[in-house]
């Protein structure tokens, strides 16, 4: 128990990003107003993190300060996606009319904020301790209340905020009182050692199921599956649009993150070629899990079709995409887990790429509207070209990375015959086909009265530009991409 | 079993397949002004494809079932998805078929005026997509191939179409992805449950697919190979069309702008009964046979629902693609026999049924540019105005209706002598078709072209005064049908040179299939 040098040598890029955060507000407090510095800060401290991710990756797994922390290659995979996420989403922050236009004095924070919720999601991936658990949770979700309410003069953000906190409030104390029972059961909080004394005191299966059920739902709410979900159109449409691609794209795979890794260290007993949840045996894990993912993508999918603003469709589309996701964990095979890790990096891509192209017609348009896009096929061609790849790639249409993404989901559903929820998800991609198509439609069919460029920023374009290109490739080559996914898991299979 | 012919090798598929895809880059760095350079470098882009369709004729082996020209190079190594490429003699005609097509489509959009750059470059871009689907021998790679085309075509119906192009886009992208996942889910279950041979892993190798020995056990099951049989069958359907996945047909066709119905017609809808030969067969003769009387009846509704709803056509495109409804009804009928003559005559139908409704509605396409409007009973007397345009259009159509001397004639006889031996009554009743094929195809023939001037013109729609003035068909336009026209006059009259390039591969896909 207890802090060594040894392990903070393990821990260099959290440790960079906290670090981060301090400089940021430190910056923000000595050069009032000088916004460049603090974001040039941020960056600077994803760059150095992620150069530290790069020169230090973990061989094996490595339990530090006393168990709460673990760090291996799975960790380390979330590492990159996080800080990934963070760095676009600071970069397209600055240029964003929402974050820098208005309440010209707070902007500073905006950014540590960003560092701050970058460390806990990291901490999240790689919790392995229900204290831990509740901690990086809540660290991740009382910054996002902030960050959600950040344009604080406008009724939805303020609206969004309070929405956000009143459902994480709930969740996060349904999720602590599920981890109460956990503890009362074994008197255990390491991961590890929880599933070794469930295993092994077999208690009532009934106390561990609504134990679990808790749990889930703090998870549930933040991956916004369905029933937790009912938060997610309110706050992705009132929270400024930079917030909500970072909110769709970051702290849901933190989620997905911290699910898999407590199934799998606390509840789960790996098995040659797959695995069952060894706790529980009364309960059909495949059928639950099978139909909670069924009904988040059917319903987000149905909800998008009539939506008019496209930030609320993003926000039904990305509810329907945890839906796929979900998809890999039913069956809590090797291959569907490292298929939700490759999803969940092309997710990331293409959906902040939507967004960007949002945000960049937010910035002119000044509205959000689909039917404000028409004729932009014309007026702004690059721009409309990429968000039409998004929007294919969201689809999951070859040959694009959605499609591949798709592909391993739905193939990982098939390996161990779960037909029905395959032939749901590809019905499903039908569905979205024609949402998606919808803003598709407006920009290139439909002709505006008004012609001309709109006269983008270019920092924005090439930015959009930088999300579409890999959107594609890993549509066409994305063997080192899942060679990365499939090898990040072997550790936490091992135990 | 199918194999890649000793010493094939040949890069040949494959720069036919990418030359249109660079043709199309090429096309995006041109400026937006210049449409004469986007019509010369689209013609350009075309014309290369189709002189190497024909030097792949010209070297073609037909005395082989073996594939030829292959390419086989490993793309994703980890999930063994290989880029592999080649021909037998089932796809080398309709590769033929796809590349002459789609040159005689660029000339017959020369009149384009809107957004030209976006129009080529798309159209190219859909040239690939079907070449490679029919070059295609990894069903992954097939995959995305089918799926490639599919985004092309909703722009150019979505933008270039007509009235209610955006309705007919969408249905067309809707049907034809919904049929397309059935596949997806296909291909999956087939690659979980092939082994390949020499690796013992799964693979997507077509060829490795249709081999039975590599099929494994769960694959085995009856019923298993039923439901998979059926969900590609029910894919390919849909593309085909056959009844009753056929209601985006006739939006599709009518909306779209006339060298993509041309396309739509003559080449996309083959692909869903090229589909179930290169696919459902091979993979699952059993099934194959399971099915074949379904199959049969399916295609005699085809035949006659189609020809009455052409029948019933007031506008001329319509009719022409319901017409396509029912003259597909034969392939499939064809199709479901499993002997010489139904195959061979389903496989002729599929080339020549692509030829002649390319005539029809290019034919189709120039009365529309003239009079602005394709209502037959507004018509009337058009053959003393427009003598050439009417002795060619004229000509598609009793192409059309099977009369011998013209290729249409080939492929309906050979399939009726096929299916005749095999199910008595439904060959006798989609005979019927045939009749009503004649009435529909006469009737417009009459009320468009002969009989006195019709003065029943709606001045409101009509561009010119009167019919009086329409000129008579252009070098251009003649140029892009009259190619087509002595395709079906040659194959009319002595079919054994396409008949001998398709007899050897589809006798070693019957000998297949169980009795």
């Amino acid at each position: 128990m207890g802090f060594t040098w040894q392990d903070a040598g393990y821990f260099w890029p959290e440790t960079i990003m906290a670090l981060t955060f301090l400089a940021c507000v430190g910056v923000d407090l000595i050069f009032r107003g000088r916004h460049a510095l603090t974001v040039g800060v941020l960056i600077g401290g994803c760059v150095l993190s992620l150069a530290a991710a790069v020169l230090k990756p973990p061989v094996g797994s490595h339990e530090i300060f006393g168990q709460m922390v673990v760090v291996d290659p799975y960790a380390h995979f979330f590492r990159f996606l996080f800080l990934l996420i963070t760095l676009i989403t600071a970069l397209f922050s600055y240029s964003s009319r929402e974050i820098m236009g208005r309440d010209r004095e707070n902007q500073g924070e905006y950014y540590s904020f960003l560092a701050i919720v970058c460390f806990g999601m990291m901490i999240m991936a790689e919790a392995s301790d229900l204290l831990m658990l509740a901690l990086s949770i809540e660290l991740v979700s009382v910054t996002s209340y902030i960050l959600a309410g950040f344009a604080r003069f406008s009724l939805r953000s303020s609206e969004a905020s309070l929405k956000y906190v009143l459902w994480g409030a709930v969740s996060s104390g349904l999720m602590l009182y599920g981890a109460s029972w956990l503890y009362g059961l074994t008197g255990e909080t390491s991961f590890g050692a929880l599933g070794t004394s469930l295993m092994a005191t077999k208690g009532s299966e009934l106390t561990i199921l609504v134990a679990v059920l808790f749990l889930m739902a703090g998870i549930g709410y933040k991956i916004s599956a369905v029933p937790f979900h009912f938060w997610t159109p309110d706050v992705y449409e009132g929270a400024p649009t930079p917030v909500t691609a970072f909110f769709a794209a970051g702290p849901k795979a933190a989620g997905f993150a911290l699910m898999i890794r407590f199934f799998y260290t606390a509840l789960v007993q790996p098995q040659s070629g797959g695995a069952e949840i060894a706790t529980l045996t009364q309960l059909q894990w495949p059928w639950v899990l099978g139909i909670l993912s069924a009904v988040t993508m059917t319903w987000g999918n149905l909800a998008a079709v009539r939506q008019e603003n496209v930030k609320r469709l993003l926000a039904y589309s990305s509810i329907a995409h945890v839906g796929y996701l979900l998809m890999g964990f039913v069956l809590l095979t090797e291959s569907g887990l490292s298929a939700i890790m490759f999803y969940l990096l092309v997710y990331a891509l293409m959906n902040l790429g939507a967004f960007l192209v949002v945000i960049a017609l937010n910035n002119r348009l000044n509205s959000e509207n689909i039917e404000d896009y028409a004729g932009l096929g014309y007026r702004e061609p690059l721009l409309a070209g990429s968000m039409t790849l998004f929007l294919f790639s969201l689809t999951g249409l070859p040959p694009t990375a959605g499609f591949i993404g798709k592909f391993y989901l739905f193939a990982a559903a098939g390996e161990r015959g779960l037909w029905w929820l395959a032939i749901l998800g590809v019905l499903n991609s039908v569905v979205s086909l024609y949402y998606y198509m919808r803003i598709v439609k407006t920009m290139y069919f439909t002709r505006s009265a008004e012609s001309g460029g709109l006269g983008l920023a270019t920092s924005h374009m090439a930015l959009i530009a930088l999300l579409a290109v890999p959107t594609f490739v890993l549509g066409l080559f994305w063997g080192p991409l899942k060679t990365v996914t499939d090898s990040s898991l072997a550790y936490l299979f091992g135990g | 079993m199918l194999q890649l012919a000793e010493g094939g090798g040949s890069s040949l598929l494959t720069w036919m397949t990418f030359f249109p895809v660079i043709g199309m880059v090429v096309l995006t760095f041109t400026p937006s002004g210049a449409r004469n350079l986007h019509r010369w470098i689209a013609l350009a882009a075309s014309a290369i494809p189709l002189g190497l369709s024909v030097q792949l004729i010209l070297g073609f082996d037909r005395a082989t079932t073996d594939i030829q020209f292959w390419t086989q190079v490993s793309w994703i190594r980890s999930f063994n998805i290989e880029y592999m490429v080649g021909v037998d003699g089932i796809s080398v005609t309709m590769v033929l078929l796809t590349a002459f097509l789609s040159f005689l489509c660029i000339i017959a959009s020369w009149g384009i005026e809107k957004a030209t750059k976006g129009y080529f470059a798309l159209f190219l871009l859909l040239e690939a997509g079907m070449l490679g689907v029919f070059c295609a021998l990894d069903f992954f790679l097939f995959y995305v191939f089918w799926e490639v085309m599919l985004l092309p075509m909703y722009f150019l119906i979505g933008i270039w179409g007509g009235p209610r192009r955006e309705y007919a886009a969408i249905k067309f992208f809707l049907y034809t992805l919904a049929g397309s996942v059935l596949m997806l889910l296909a291909m999956i279950a087939l690659y979980m449950n092939v082994q390949d041979p020499a690796t013992g892993g799964h693979t997507f190798n077509m060829l490795h697919m249709m081999n039975q020995a590599n099929h494994g056990t769960w694959l085995l099951g009856p019923n298993v190979r039923h439901v998979i049989f059926l969900g590609l069958f029910i894919g390919f359907a849909i593309k085909v069309p056959i009844f009753p996945f056929h209601t985006w047909l006739p939006d599709a066709h009518v909306e779209a702008p006339t060298a993509v119905s041309v396309i739509l017609a003559g080449v996309l809808l083959k692909m869903g009964t090229y589909g179930i030969l290169r696919i459902c067969y091979p993979m699952f003769p059993d099934a194959a046979r399971w099915f074949a009387l379904p199959m049969a009846i399916l295609g005699a509704i085809n035949i006659i629902y189609g020809a009455f709803c052409a029948l019933a056509q007031t506008d001329m495109k319509k009719l022409v693609a319901y017409s396509s409804v029912s003259h597909m009804g034969y392939v499939l009928l064809g199709l479901a026999v499993f002997n010489e003559a139904g195959v061979t005559g389903a496989v002729l139908q599929m080339f020549n049924h692509g030829t002649i409704t390319a005539m029809l509605f290019l034919m189709v396409g120039v009365i529309y540019d003239r009079a602005h409007h394709r209502r037959i009973a507004r018509f009337g007397g058009i053959g003393m105005i427009m003598p050439r345009y009417t002795s060619i259009f004229s000509l598609a159509l009793f192409a059309a209706l099977g009369l011998p001397g013209l290729s249409g004639f080939v492929g309906e006889a050979l399939v009726f002598v096929g299916a005749f031996e095999v199910y008595r009554t439904v060959t006798i009743v989609s005979a019927i078709g045939i009749v009503i094929g004649a009435a529909y195809v006469l009737w417009m023939l009459q009320r468009v072209f002969l009989g006195p001037l019709n003065s029943n013109y709606d001045p409101e729609n009509a561009g010119s005064e009167s019919y009086v003035h329409l000129p008579d068909i252009s070098p251009r336009e003649m140029l892009s049908v009259l190619p087509i026209a002595v395709i079906v006059i040659l194959f009319g009259i002595y079919p054994p040179p396409l008949i001998n390039m398709i007899k050897q591969s589809l006798m070693h896909l019957i000998a297949q299939i169980p009795s």
